[in-house]
């Protein structure tokens, strides 16, 4: 089956590049002439994975996998990790510095959003040691 | 029906094959070929940038001469509201709509009326909220054909009205048939226009079987002749309709303001419509109600068929703006409004996608992957595409091959006989030498 892979590194605290990788996966996406629904969710829900690696954990890797079905895309950064990961996936909590709310980021929507676009979502965590988000959608 | 008209057309003759056009096209439209820029007329959404950078002046707009008002019995001149900033000194818009009967014009219906027709529409669609916000105008036809290629998902939040040069043209046919009794074929509707992108939405249009605008004059053409008559003029009859509200559509953020919106967003120049549009698909602009985007820097003012310069122009529309009533009586729209909406839904055109399913595009994709490793990612330009990913595009579909690369076109040099790598390093121009050897051969 024909797969594609994409790698993309992500710096940390450079708000004015943020965005750019699930930007590129987008733009692929759209090449390939996938569902445009689709699209749309997987762009919104890594966008907002993407900007909490910026926040929160210094930058990381992105991979995508497409397959004519589905894209799957792992984040993965060497952060702080997320100690209460129920706290964090409630709509509003937020633990984003008073700077980074001075941009419009960390309104505490992130991972909710990335919960309610993606068609499925796994998120691995470890204090101290850093968070995996596993993002999946389906081409329909 | 999906014609390939495009207002945009190229004089061959001055066109000298620069890169200017190729890296300015937002959609990455335009390749040179055999030293002359050609149009992917699927990707051209006619926004005139290229006609705007070309130092030739090559590229120019089809518009119509001012000559067809002898085709009709009865003409009538729809002067768009950036025409009104292109005279100095000038304090009463009545000089120029009476300048255009001077003319030959029959009458003259501004479009600055039409634009007052559809901001009591569109104040009426979002206090109902019967319309998906964020909505984004759909007064810029560049701006509307970029959504359909780039941005389908998005056309749902188009402002489903008819373009205020659209909304004019039917108010004022409507009105000529009945104070006239010609038919409808007997009216000539000439739009003075500031852009290209107008002339297709009246050639062809997207959301409508026809447009009720018959022709199209640029401003700069129909410039001199007004000054002309404009200098004779001593006391204008009054015969302006429209008031600030719809003059101020003229400029970036005057059917922004005019909405009424308190969460509006209003941006100019096709960089930065790209950039909202891409917010928006991000969703990242959920809790703003109306987006003004205008494809021209500073708005219609801006359009590459204006005279003036588009600062002066915005700063002239602003004084004049001090002598006009707040708006026309038109502003008062009654719902439902059915004459207001597009005839037809703007439909997405798929024109982006490598191939027609997606396991022969991620074939593809992957080939544009491994080739991009070979090319030098310079953007140069000089393959006649305006990326060295554009250029692995059209390779994959057919339209260029490897050696369009100079770079590989120097390895295919080096594997002829009778060249060593020595030798070709000098033939290559400074900008692409090889770093490495930057010191012997850079003399």
């Amino acid at each position: 089956m024909e797969t594609l892979s994409l790698h993309y590194d992500v710096s940390g605290d450079d708000f004015t590049n943020a965005g750019e990788a699930s930007g590129k996966i987008k733009r692929t996406l759209k090449g390939l002439g996938y569902n445009v629904t689709a699209v749309r969710r997987l762009a919104i829900a890594v966008y907002e994975a993407e900007i909490n690696m910026v926040i929160h954990a210094d930058g990381g890797v992105i991979d995508a996998l497409v397959t004519p079905e589905s894209v799957t895309v792992t984040l993965a950064d060497k952060g702080p990790g997320i100690p209460d990961v129920e706290l964090a996936m409630t709509e509003g909590y937020s633990t984003a510095p008073d700077d980074v709310r001075m941009l419009g980021f960390g309104a505490g929507m992130g991972l909710p959003n990335i919960k309610k676009y993606a068609d499925e979502m796994n998120l691995e965590t470890e204090v101290g040691v850093g968070t995996t988000i596993t993002i999946k959608v389906y081409n329909k | 029906m999906d014609t390939v008209f495009h207002s945009v057309k190229l004089d061959k003759e001055k066109c000298l094959g620069c890169m200017n056009c190729i890296k300015r096209c937002p959609t990455q439209a335009i390749r040179v070929r055999r030293g002359k820029a050609t149009i992917i007329s699927e990707l051209c959404i006619d926004c005139g940038e290229c006609i705007r950078v070309c130092p030739h002046h090559a590229k120019s707009a089809k518009s119509d001469p001012i000559d067809l008002i002898k085709n009709y019995k009865y003409n009538i001149a729809l002067p768009a509201p950036s025409l009104y900033g292109q005279f100095n000194n000038l304090d009463d818009v009545n000089y120029i709509l009476n300048a255009l009967l001077e003319i030959g014009f029959d009458k003259v219906f501004e479009v600055a009326a039409g634009a007052e027709v559809i901001t009591g529409a569109t104040r009426d669609l979002l206090k109902r909220g019967a319309v998906k916000k964020p909505v984004i105008s759909s007064a810029c036809p560049a701006v509307c054909r970029l959504v359909r290629i780039s941005y389908p998902e998005l056309i749902d939040n188009l402002l489903d009205l008819n373009s205020p040069m659209e909304e004019s043209a039917r108010l004022a046919r409507k009105e000529a048939i009945a104070e006239t009794g010609l038919s409808s074929d007997e009216i000539g509707i000439f739009f003075i226009t500031p852009c290209p992108a107008k002339i297709t939405a009246i050639k062809s249009p997207l959301t409508s079987e026809k447009s009720d605008v018959n022709a199209a004059i640029a401003i700069s053409d129909i410039y001199p002749l007004l000054l002309q008559k404009m200098n004779r003029i001593k006391s204008p009859e009054k015969i302006e309709e429209a008031g600030k509200t719809g003059v101020g559509w003229a400029a970036s953020g005057g059917e922004a303001s005019a909405s009424k919106c308190r969460q509006y967003v209003a941006a100019d120049g096709i960089e930065n419509v790209i950039n909202v549009l891409e917010e928006v698909e991000n969703e990242k602009l959920n809790d703003v109600e109306f987006i003004e985007l205008n494809a021209c820097t500073g708005g219609c003012v801006g359009g590459c068929l204006t005279v003036a310069n588009t600062f002066v122009a915005k700063t002239r529309l602003h004084n004049l703006k001090k002598n006009l009533a707040k708006s026309c009586v038109r502003i008062d729209v009654e719902s439902p409004f059915d004459e207001l909406h597009w005839e037809r839904p703007l439909e997405p055109h798929s024109v982006i996608k490598l191939a027609d399913n997606v396991t022969d595009s991620m074939h593809l994709m992957n080939q544009i992957s491994e080739m991009l490793k070979n090319f030098p990612g310079l953007d140069c330009g000089t393959c006649g595409a305006p990326t060295c990913r554009a250029l692995s595009e059209d390779i994959v579909r057919g339209y260029a091959s490897i050696d369009h690369c100079i770079f590989r076109l120097k390895d295919k040099m080096a594997n002829s006989p009778g060249f060593d790598d020595e030798e070709i390093e000098d033939f290559m121009p400074i900008p692409f030498r090889d770093t490495n050897k930057e010191e012997k051969h850079d003399s």
